[in-house]
């Protein structure tokens, strides 16, 4: 389908598919195997400017919006879902830094970022709080000239890679989401250490580790907009990263798709290929169609938002939750159409099935979205009344 | 510090057309691409850019379109892009061809190096890299794999020979072809995309290369293919029938009838 993209963002698609196919895709089964991070092709993708694309211009970046970022996103996770989350968890440690940062602490990370020479994360999540977000434990009191931050993160994408952490910590726990703060992290920092890396079942090339702090000890300049805001900076954040979700499942079901087109071609059953079998046929119809809804919802979405819209927390929500979704079920067809071939872990689909299921559950698990959904439609229908 | 890098533009797909009235190529297609060869040219003459200070200046003979083709080597580094057309050239042989490129050198003026890649994947003769050393009057390397280093007027390289490398000295300016062993070419920038959709691309026609029009284009070029046609191929199948024992000793009676046996 034809979505009118503009030059940059056309160009900004076909560089991506150029870098996921030409360096990427010889590669992604063995990374998948050994569960290595992607050096090399974080270093590839930085060179192709593909790090500079979320970033403003002001700090060496290339200003583009969520929509550019999407379609980077998509063209990745087309190839493989790992390397995508490793260059989407990146994007999502810069973008509080971005929309909440000041001048100097953007000065000091964005044109890194950009280029490339450091690697961010975000880090909300811990043992006790995941869907439960407002009940994180970790603590950042304030003392003298700074904060000392004690506890835990959990499952952190690109943690012990990255080397710029935003992460949100109770700087008045007794006020609850209200005494969250986020804070910038950086690697090295004296009492901050890494866990151990976690095995995944997909995603497998990205790399997700603890974050442990003892007392560990940051300035106060490090605290992004102010004390208190931690949650909303989180939430608004993830409103904003929620459309990349959905593109990697877009990017994740469309390898899926053309992986199970090209095999029912050329896979011959009673003397014909099971792609002139009917029940073949409309398995493929529904997930191409289902496919483009999800595509079609995410670019909106990923243009409201860079339209400046004021709220988006529900279509982000949605675009995130339908798409992901999709992408399990288109997954898991493949597979199907592919048959015993498509389990075997010598064709890409079962791997595709992996990390489609990794989208379903981070950046907020689709029941807790669904909640968010509904939230807003029941608040809109309240105030109506 | 000026590199030139010769690049040619080559059909991206398989599918190849022959015209039926001059036994040439068929250019004008829509998917056409910078010939693989000379994108280990271009990279080399970038990372001397990048070593030595200078610029890199791209350079190719053809019809209107390579222009595109110019372009995707700005996306990748190259600084300025000259395209030698004329209708005129069409159908130039690879010495008609070194002589136009020779002279857009001349026209050119200053530079150190040349480099280009060992053979195109059309034509695929590795002659215009040689002759346009040769029609210039400068030193020629072919096959190098390594350069070592540019110091006083003089490049140091590993040339490839069949078995193990040759270290070669030579006079700047010259003139030396590539293999793929050199580098690993890089992908373009998005910077670099955005900026080559904008860039100039000098062109230059045959006056003003003062080029002796008898010297080029089909009539001027001193080698003509006279024939272009696809090898027969001739088999003859015979089915053997009997029992498996019959058959076996029907296919040793045939192979010692042939003389195989």
């Amino acid at each position: 389908m034809e979505y009118f993209l503009n030059e940059q963002q056309k160009t900004v698609k076909s560089l991506a598919r150029m870098v996921a196919e030409q360096r990427i895709l010889p590669v992604r089964a063995e990374l998948d195997e050994k569960e290595e991070f992607p050096w090399d092709l974080i270093g590839e993708m930085a060179n192709s400017d593909l790090m500079r694309i979320f970033i403003p211009e002001k700090y060496e970046g290339l200003g583009g919006g969520c929509l550019d970022l999407c379609l980077v996103v998509e063209e990745l996770s087309r190839v493989c879902g790992g390397i995508a989350i490793s260059y989407g968890a990146n994007a999502l440690g810069a973008l509080a830094l971005i929309n909440y940062g000041t001048e100097e602490q953007k000065g000091k990370y964005l044109p890194d970022i950009a280029a490339g020479r450091r690697l961010t994360a975000f880090a909300l999540t811990e043992s006790t709080a995941g869907s439960d977000a407002a009940n994180i434990r970790t603590v950042a009191t304030r003392e003298k000239g700074g904060y000392l931050i004690n506890g835990t993160k959990q499952f952190i994408t690109n943690g012990g890679e990255a080397e710029i952490y935003t992460i949100i910590a109770m700087t008045d726990p007794a006020k609850g989401s209200r005494g969250a703060s986020a804070l910038i992290v950086e690697k090295n920092t004296p009492g901050f250490s890494f866990g151990k890396k976690e095995k995944k079942m997909g995603i497998r090339s990205s790399a997700t580790r603890e974050l442990i702090f003892r007392d560990c000890r940051v300035p106060e300049e490090n605290i992004i907009g102010r004390e208190g805001l931690g949650f909303i900076i989180a939430i608004r954040t993830l409103d904003r990263s929620r459309p990349g979700v959905g593109a990697q499942a877009v990017g994740i079901a469309q390898g899926a798709l053309e992986a199970a087109v090209d095999y029912a071609r050329q896979r011959i059953q009673f003397g014909h290929p099971i792609s002139s079998i009917q029940a073949v046929q409309h398995m493929l119809a529904d997930m191409a169609t289902e496919l483009e809804a999800a595509r079609a919802l995410v670019y909106a979405v990923a243009k409201t938002i860079d339209a400046g819209a004021k709220s988006f927390t529900e279509e982000a929500a949605m675009a995130k939750v339908f798409a992901t979704d999709m992408a399990m079920k288109v997954t898991t067809d493949a597979v199907q159409i592919l048959g015993g071939a498509g389990y075997m872990r010598d064709y890409p689909v079962e791997k595709m099935m992996r990390d489609a299921k990794i989208t379903q559950i981070y950046e907020g698990a689709n029941q807790v979205i669904r909640n968010t959904i509904a939230l807003e439609l029941l608040k809109r229908k309240g105030r109506q009344e | 510090m000026n590199v030139v890098v010769c690049i040619k533009q080559v059909p991206g797909k398989i599918k190849i057309e022959i015209d039926p009235q001059t036994n040439t190529l068929i250019r004008g297609g829509s998917d056409n691409t910078i010939n693989p060869f000379d994108m280990y040219a271009l990279e080399e003459g970038i990372r001397l850019k990048e070593r030595y200070q200078g610029k890199v200046i791209v350079i190719s003979m053809g019809p209107p379109q390579v222009e595109g083709t110019l372009r995707e080597a700005v996306a990748l580094g190259a600084d300025e892009a000259i395209l030698l057309s004329d209708p005129v050239f069409e159908g130039s042989d690879t010495w008609a061809t070194s002589y136009v490129l020779s002279k857009g050198l001349m026209k050119l003026g200053q530079f150190d190096i040349v480099l280009c890649g060992r053979q195109s994947i059309d034509g695929e003769t590795g002659q215009v890299g040689p002759q346009l050393a040769e029609l210039m009057g400068l030193p020629f390397v072919s096959y190098v794999s390594k350069v070592e280093e540019m110091r006083d007027g003089q490049m140091k390289m590993q040339r490839m020979v069949e078995e193990g490398h040759q270290l070669i000295e030579m006079t700047l300016p010259g003139v030396i072809s590539v293999v793929k062993e050199i580098n690993v070419p890089r992908l373009p920038s998005l910077r670099g995309l955005m900026q080559s959709k904008k860039a100039r691309i000098t062109v230059w026609a045959a006056q003003e290369l003062g080029v002796d029009v008898s010297k080029v284009g089909l009539s001027g070029s001193p080698t003509q293919i006279v024939k272009v046609f696809y090898p027969q191929r001739i088999r003859q199948v015979e089915l053997l029938q009997g029992s498996v024992e019959s058959q076996v000793n029907q296919l040793i009676e045939k192979l010692r009838e042939t003389k195989v046996l």
